[in-house]
């Protein structure tokens, strides 16, 4: 069959160059807050995005995944003509990697997860029909949507009126950041550890029961937690930088923090957003292998690879530029209110994640970003931009239905 | 190729505030020295003073245009856009009258009485000291938008701005003395002389009245 070739090849092809953009663009907002705030350097924070985007991609993308490919459109009506899915499937990834191209060209704030969820329901719609798109599901994602970065926000303002209330507004601040620290390390390794064993082993063949997953989530968060501890212990005060801002110290005590909770944005961004670029790919493999529309089958993990490759071959081409320019443009953002933004939001996607809801990266992220400000933790946030971020979406799921439906009756013309 | 994210964090107008406090500070610092010139009757010494406040105080006001300026209706700040501008304001004044001091000096070859020159000096000497406990509480502004305007620093701050108070109230009393003086001998004195030298008394006591607003602000600031 030389078209199952071919479509296999194709999606392939688009699945790649989808998740190479996402790996060029998308990754840089996820480590901004990181570099911005001086707590890693740029190199450094390609290496962490490179290894956890993959590890994310791979060993919790995978509930994402399948929401994409089979959770949205609801096929079983097309069993007859299984060619129609794959067109659709192969037109939304090229409408999404086209529009998020032009995007990110013109510097407009579009996210990949809006743009591929409406180009799916443009096809199925279209190309299908009205009541094939599974819109209780697809309403619970845009809910999702609004959700996510409330959550974020609430969690960032907690979390940093905590460190207001247990470090930063005490008379001895270091001794207090040094003692502290360590727990939020903690915290950091037993939510994003906890949430991958519960959901990601699985294409690693291994079941833990809940205890067991609890206990290994505790053990990572302790070492993680000791290991903090001792670096945190070597920190010496520097007098000469403290004369100038005494909570020099102390911010390189919560740099250290930073560190790990780096680690989890780049692990919850490739556990959430790969899944934009290969369950599309999914989709069209299993539906061209065997003819078959919503089987039930796991995501293969190769395909998990192939997403977790492209995002970081597209991060070392062109992300690794944007990741310096993006840092360098967000300074004003000090480690102990850049790891409460990071947390907040990390966990929030890592959640959505497990449960296999697309959800935009960037907005939870800004939504944990103005929780930090509710807390009086920011100088000054651009309400302006913010809002343009938000409303992003209403524009990006039009435009990728359309290009979508687009695309769809051009790869039909030419197949069929 | 533009990154939108990295908009969403306006310019942190803390350090461009210090700045200015630290301009205009400078500013009525150069009054002792042009009043020590002018009671040595140095006169080209004292149009050298005179430039230089002059140019400090056209730094700061350009400072402050850039700062309004970047002060968009819509930033989200952890303190009212509006304070910061009251604020900024006020600092711009302790410049605006030491130039205007400095002016009045020189355009009317202002002789002191040598009777009142210590006093007068001391005087002059107390209001830039009101001045300089302003700038020390306006360098710990950056810490207090570190703490989140609570805790050991807003205490701190609240402490450097009673300090504040304790060189106003000084400058308050001494200008009644300086008052006194030149009342005792205004008899003697050409009357027009002695209007401008009231006027001076009271311009140079505004530098202080400013400093003692800017600990306002500050404590404003941190009672929110």
């Amino acid at each position: 069959m030389d078209s199952v070739f071919i479509y296999i090849a194709l999606a392939a092809l688009f699945g790649l160059f989808m998740a190479w953009g996402i790996g060029a663009n998308d990754v840089a907002n996820a480590m901004a807050t990181s570099i911005g705030s001086r707590a890693i350097t740029v190199k450094q924070a390609i290496l962490i995005a490179a290894v956890f985007e993959f590890a994310g991609a791979v060993l919790a993308g995978g509930e994402v995944t399948s929401t994409i490919r089979k959770g949205i459109v609801d096929a079983s009506s097309l069993s007859a003509e299984p060619e129609v899915f794959i067109y659709g499937m192969l037109a939304a990834l090229l409408a999404a990697g086209v529009w998020l191209l032009v995007a990110s060209w013109k510097g407009w704030p579009v996210s990949t997860t809006h743009s591929i969820v409406g180009a799916i329901v443009g096809f199925a719609v279209v190309g299908i029909g009205v009541d094939a798109v599974a819109w209780g599901k697809v309403g619970g994602i845009v809910a999702s949507w609004v959700a996510s970065p409330l959550i974020a926000g609430i969690l960032a303002f907690l979390l940093f009126n905590s460190v207001q209330w247990l470090i930063l507004s005490q008379p001895d601040p270091l001794a207090k950041a040094k003692r502290y620290v360590p727990f939020y390390i903690f915290l950091a390794g037993f939510t994003m550890s906890l949430v991958t064993v519960f959901k990601g082993l699985k294409h690693l063949d291994l079941e833990l029961t809940t205890a067991q997953s609890y206990l290994l989530a505790f053990g990572i968060g302790l070492v993680l937690a000791i290991i903090g501890k001792v670096v945190i212990n070597r920190i010496e005060p520097n007098r000469k930088a403290e004369k100038r801002n005494h909570f020099f110290t102390v911010e390189r005590v919560f740099a250290v923090l930073m560190v790990v909770t780096a680690c989890g944005m780049a692990f919850a961004h490739g556990s959430n957003d790969v899944a934009n670029a290969i369950g599309p790919v999914a989709a069209v493999i299993s539906v061209a292998q065997e003819g078959i529309i919503g089987q039930d089958s796991p995501v293969s993990i190769w395909i998990l690879l192939l997403g977790g490759v492209g995002i970081v071959v597209g991060l070392a081409t062109y992300g690794v530029r944007v990741i310096a320019t993006v840092g360098k443009k967000i300074t004003h953002l000090t480690p102990s209110r850049g790891f409460a933004a990071e947390l907040a939001a990390a966990s929030t996607i890592v959640v959505a994640s497990s449960t296999g809801i697309p959800i935009s990266t960037t907005h939870t992220l800004v939504g944990a970003v103005l929780g930090v400000g509710m807390a009086r933790g920011i100088s000054a946030i651009d309400l302006v931009v913010v809002r343009r971020i938000f409303l992003s979406w209403v524009v990006t799921i039009p435009v990728g239905a359309l290009l979508s439906i687009l695309f769809f009756f051009i790869l039909r013309a030419i197949f069929s | 190729m533009s990154n939108y994210f990295s908009k969403v964090f306006g310019s942190s107008p803390v350090e461009p505030i210090q700045n200015h406090m630290e301009i205009c500070f400078q500013a009525s610092k150069k009054l002792v020295a042009l009043f020590e010139h002018a009671m040595a009757g140095e006169w080209d010494r004292v149009a050298e003073s005179r430039e230089e406040i002059v140019e400090l105080e056209r730094e700061a006001d350009d400072l402050k245009k850039q700062i309004r300026a970047q002060l968009s209706r819509s930033l989200f700040m952890p303190v009212p856009r509006r304070d910061l501008l009251d604020l900024l304001l006020v600092q711009d004044r302790i410049a605006n009258f030491a130039r205007d001091v400095s002016g009045l000096v020189i355009g009317r070859k202002m002789e002191i009485p040598a009777s009142m020159q210590d006093d007068f000096l001391s005087y002059v000497v107390r209001n830039v000291d009101a001045a300089k406990a302003a700038r020390k509480s306006i360098r710990e502004l950056d810490e207090l938008y570190a703490t989140g305007f609570q805790g050991a620093e807003a205490e701190l701050v609240i402490s450097l701005v009673e300090e504040l108070d304790r060189v106003e109230n000084d400058t308050d009393a001494m200008q009644v003395r300086v008052r006194n003086e030149l009342f005792s001998i205004e008899k003697e004195l050409p009357p027009i002389d002695v209007m401008f030298l009231y006027r001076v008394i009271e311009l140079v006591g505004e530098i202080g009245d400013m400093a003692e607003r800017i600990g306002r602000r500050l404590e404003l600031l941190i009672a929110r």
